[in-house]
């Protein structure tokens, strides 16, 4: 199935799922952040108010749209590669990258335990594509 | 972290993975989209193993908002990676791709990452977070002193 073209095109589709998949994961996650524990804000303001408190939120939209970019990249990798092969080798490199964006944009406490989940799940997934 | 909130990661692990292997049986039967008909995507929307992975993946993108709501990115994100062994399991026994020695090696991996951050703290308290439970806390014991006095 795999040519050295199909290879290179394969793998660029698999960069545009990770840099688009961080971007959104870290929109996400501060819009999340921003809104708080979503079972108080049902407790608070009932289903309605809780969803309509996420889907109003601007940085979720922007996390949405980058989603969906990705979303289509994976779509089109999975056309021309075996999802065993693109789904592990997009987290892998995903960890690494959102692990840096979580800790310098988020500021996330990444302490030494998680870096080592990080690089447990990143090296355990990269084995997963052989 | 209670039960209920560990039941929310186990949702996102199973409808990810279940999601994409729908996902990837699906685009199977559309084969291979160039780049010169991308409108072919369009197309992959009405086959029904791709709807169905959308309805799964629907579901786990609401658990996982849920689950960012009170744990950090870099906890849901490797507490939640078990997917990859899912998909890995189910590629082999139903879309009959195979498990090699090193795939097997790459789920003992990301199963102690997973055993390994799930033992440590999920969330970090910002000092915004603080400031404002403590002002939450102050306004109930206020409105507590109305109602006694």
């Amino acid at each position: 199935m795999m040519t050295h073209t199909n290879n290179f095109v394969v793998w660029m589709a698999i960069a545009a799922i990770v840099v688009l998949a961080t971007a959104g994961d870290v929109f996400m996650a501060a819009a999340m952040r921003q809104i708080g524990d979503f079972d108080a804000v049902r407790a608070r303001s009932g289903m309605k108010g809780a969803i309509l408190a996420v889907i109003g939120n601007p940085k979720f939209l922007l996390g949405v749209f980058c989603m969906a970019l990705s979303f289509f990249s994976l779509l089109f990798a999975l056309s021309r590669a075996d999802v065993s092969l693109v789904a592990p080798a997009a987290a892998a490199l995903t960890f690494v990258t959102n692990a840096f964006a979580a800790k310098w944009i988020l500021k996330e406490n990444v302490d030494r335990r998680r870096w080592f989940a990080a690089v447990c799940v990143c090296i355990g997934v990269f084995l997963m594509s052989f | 972290m209670t039960f209920r909130r560990y039941m929310v990661l186990v949702a996102v692990m199973v409808t990810a993975a279940f999601g994409d292997t729908f996902l990837s049986a699906g685009m199977r039967e559309v084969g291979p989209v160039s780049f010169h008909h991308l409108s072919t995507l369009f197309s992959a929307l009405q086959v029904p193993w791709i709807v169905a992975g959308i309805v799964l993946l629907t579901i786990f993108f609401a658990s996982y908002l849920a689950a960012l709501s009170w744990a950090d990115l870099t906890f849901v994100l490797p507490a939640t990676s078990f997917s990859y062994v899912i998909i890995a399991l189910l590629s082999q026994f139903w879309l009959h791709e195979t498990i090699t020695l090193a795939r097997w090696a790459g789920i003992l991996l990301i199963t102690l990452g997973v055993g390994f951050v799930t033992r440590g703290p999920s969330y970090t308290e910002t000092n915004v977070k603080i400031a404002s439970l403590e002002h939450a806390a102050e306004a109930d014991s206020s409105s507590a002193k109305e109602r006694s006095a």
